[in-house]
């Protein structure tokens, strides 16, 4: 027993005395690599959002990564596929503090799948920012390393209800959610909001059903609300949407920023023209300094870019800056330093100003309330944004 | 609570019901008659389901495209699409058989059952792969067609789409042919010779190999056609789409009595009508409590049940006319 211990210990003390020569002749040579992770869903029924914010990273890094280049640094880009599943997303996350050289995650789409990913993150303080994660809890936790350039449900939600009540004048309405964390919260502030401003609420219902809407619209048709609101992602929203038209119902339809995807016109065509979605990331086309951020994602990925993908750039921009910030002190750069560095950062990006609150809510940041416009989904970006709002994010709850 | 809106939407809610029923009867169709001749269960017959699906897919935006959609008459539009995808999904299952389980017939039960589940695998993400590369999307949309959208209105709150009828149509029609193939002919005899018992078929000059072909080139054919209809009710297709439905006319299989052909289509119709009727009237009923989304829980609860009583399933395994 006693010399199997001490055996181990041997070899221990041995494979460190080949590992730690080499790695200090490495530091000797560069200053070595610094990555930049990104987690969204790259395959599955979310993908076209979960590509975007990939692509806006990948951007953002190769236009960008100059300054850090010339200081010695290697940068390098590692996207992961969280395929919007929590477990998945756990489990890159593992991967992704494993590697030390990870110094950054862009990410994620889903909020359910960033708040637990964001846990394993935080055990070694490394910095998230996302480019959409809009449930609350993300930034509530108060955690040194989270943060996020879009909006927050609590406000979004607020927004659509206001806009259901003060624009539409609707009397009633028909909830329905996805039950995840951010389709059935968001249903939810709508939910609250609505019924504070005198807006009946026929029903509230969660689905995890992906086709066959049938049993649930039945009801929702015998009691003919004045809108129905289906807090969720379009490859849930759009099928229901479509399914709802063709069984004959004529309420207005509504949804939050997981409505805000090309693919929704793709898979509803007409049923979902004119309908009204909240957003807190505008269309590209409407954001102050976009063009050039438009013609350059264009030119190299020879497609739109999805919504998004301009916040993914900015969030990527937030990241390199603050790690330049770090590399001109000259220290050896640590994943805490990086956390701390990103809260200080002050950033003129395409989708405005950004900087961050003590809980890494962005200052102020941006709702929109836009209409579809075309059932074509390549003129998506062409949806009228009918409101715009930019508020601060609740103070900070104890 | 409101007895109007309920028994208002009471004949919607069948409607609904029943399409969903037929579904999943000609889906359970497949599951029941493998179970049938070689006594275990096709797990691979989901993806079977959505390849039906895909084919018609594949058709129908072809066709619009060239610009036929609108010129050709739907009624046969809807016929070739649907051919085609029995056909394919026919030929698939066939040989998935002579790949897959085949070689492995003498082999203990579980081991077919872990090869159905790895062909299972493997079928989602080779259609995932062929649609990625020939269409670069995941989820694939029917094109609508009008005449199939169009309503008749029976009173403000029911009515009937052309879509399921269409459905109910042609479901009834496949089952009633299967029905009369496997009782009313000299192949259907064969087969319910080889479900009984192998060898002495064999001994009676009945080809058992080409039989179980049979068995899945009919079964295969029965999902396909069901993928097709599935596809043009619900139109939002992608390939993990089949697994739910599959699980759950698997499960109807069961509730009929596994191994038994006219079980199985009750056992779908007896599902569907239980979720159609959950879905719609659960948070009706519980003033909100329980929503829509308990409807599978309340379904399954009753299958349950109905099994604690009846573990046979509802008409048990008829040794005599299984097949």
């Amino acid at each position: 027993m006693r010399l199997a211990r001490l055996r181990l210990v041997i070899t221990v003390i041995a494979a460190l005395a080949l590992v730690l020569p080499v790695a200090s002749i490495a530091d000797a040579q560069s200053k070595g690599t610094i990555k930049i992770a990104s987690q969204s869903p790259l395959s599955g029924g979310q993908a076209v959002l979960g590509e975007g914010i990939k692509l806006g990273a990948q951007l953002a890094i190769e236009k960008q990564k100059g300054n850090l280049e010339k200081m010695g640094y290697k940068v390098d880009f590692v996207p992961f596929d969280d395929q919007a599943k929590p477990d998945v997303g756990v489990a890159n996350a593992k991967n992704i503090i494993a590697d030390k050289d990870i110094m950054v995650v862009i990410g994620h789409l889903n909020s359910g799948v960033a708040i637990p990913s964001s846990e394993v993150y935080k055990e070694v303080t490394l910095a998230m920012i996302s480019p959409a994660n809009t449930n609350p809890v993300v930034t509530d936790r108060n955690y040194v390393n989270v943060n996020r350039v879009c909006g927050r449900d609590d406000v979004q939600g607020v927004v659509g209800s206001e806009f259901a009540h003060g624009t539409m004048k609707v009397k009633s309405a028909y909830i329905v959610h996805d039950k995840t964390q951010y389709g059935q919260s968001i249903a939810e502030f709508f939910k609250a909001d609505a019924e504070k401003k005198g807006i009946k609420v026929l029903g509230f219902e969660g689905t995890e059903e992906k086709s066959n809407f049938d049993p649930l619209l039945t009801p929702i048709k015998a009691k003919n609300p004045d809108v129905i609101y289906f807090g969720g992602i379009y490859d849930q929203g759009a099928p229901f949407f479509k399914q709802a038209r063709e069984k004959g119902i004529k309420s207005k339809f509504m949804g939050p920023d997981g409505m805000d995807s090309s693919d929704l016109t793709k898979i509803a065509g007409k049923a979902v023209v004119g309908m009204n979605y909240t957003s807190a990331a505008g269309p590209a086309s409407a954001l102050p300094k976009a063009k050039a951020f438009v013609d350059d994602f264009k030119k190299k990925f020879s497609k739109n870019p999805e919504p998004y993908a301009a916040e993914a750039y900015d969030a990527t921009t937030m990241a390199i800056k603050a790690l330049e910030d770090l590399a001109k002190g000259g220290k050896k750069i640590t994943r805490e330093d990086v956390s701390a560095a990103i809260r200080k950062v002050k950033h003129s990006g395409i989708t405005g100003e950004i900087a961050f609150d003590s809980k890494g809510d962005r200052l102020k940041a941006q709702y929109f309330v836009l209409t579809v416009a075309s059932d074509n989904p390549e003129k998506w970006g062409d949806n009228k944004i009918v409101k715009q709002l930019t508020i601060a994010p609740p103070a900070v709850k104890k | 609570m409101d007895f109007d809106l309920l028994i208002g939407i009471f004949p919607q809610v069948l409607l609904d019901g029943l399409t969903l029923g037929f579904m999943y009867a000609l889906i359970a169709l497949g599951y029941t008659m493998v179970y049938g001749v070689l006594e275990f269960i096709n797990f691979a017959h989901s993806e079977i389901f959505i390849i039906g699906a895909f084919v018609g897919v594949e058709i129908l935006l072809s066709f619009k495209s060239a610009g036929w959609l609108d010129v050709l008459p739907w009624v046969l539009v809807l016929f070739l699409v649907l051919v085609a995808g029995m056909a394919v999904s026919g030929a698939v299952a066939v040989v998935i058989e002579r790949t897959a389980y085949r070689p492995l017939r003498s082999a203990p039960r579980l081991i077919p059952l872990i090869s159905a589940i790895g062909v299972s695998f493997f079928l989602q993400d080779a259609i995932r792969l062929f649609e990625s590369l020939w269409r670069n999307s995941f989820n694939l949309v029917y094109p609508t067609m009008d005449v199939l959208n169009h309503r008749f209105e029976l009173t403000e709150t029911i009515d009937v789409s052309v879509k399921s009828l269409v459905v109910i149509v042609a479901a009834l029609m496949m089952l009633w042919s299967l029905h009369t193939l496997v009782n009313r002919t000299k192949v259907g005899k064969a087969i319910r010779a080889v479900a009984e018992d192998q060898a002495a078929a064999s001994l009676m000059g009945i080809n058992v190999n080409r039989i179980i072909s049979l068995t899945f080139l009919i079964g295969g054919a029965m999902g396909g056609g069901a993928g097709v209809l599935f596809g043009v009710q619900y139109s939002l297709i992608n390939p993990y789409t089949g697994f739910i439905p599959g699980l759950k006319a698997f499960t109807a299989a069961v509730l009929g009595g596994i191994g038994n052909i006219p079980g199985a289509m009750l056992g779908g119709l007896v599902l569907g009508l239980l979720e159609a009727f959950a879905a719609s009237y659960l948070s009706l009923l519980t003033g909100g409590a329980f929503g829509a989304e308990y409807k599978d829980i309340f379904a399954f609860s009753i299958l349950i049940l109905i099994l604690i009583f009846r573990p046979k399933g509802l008409l048990g395994e008829v040794v005599r006319e299984r097949a």
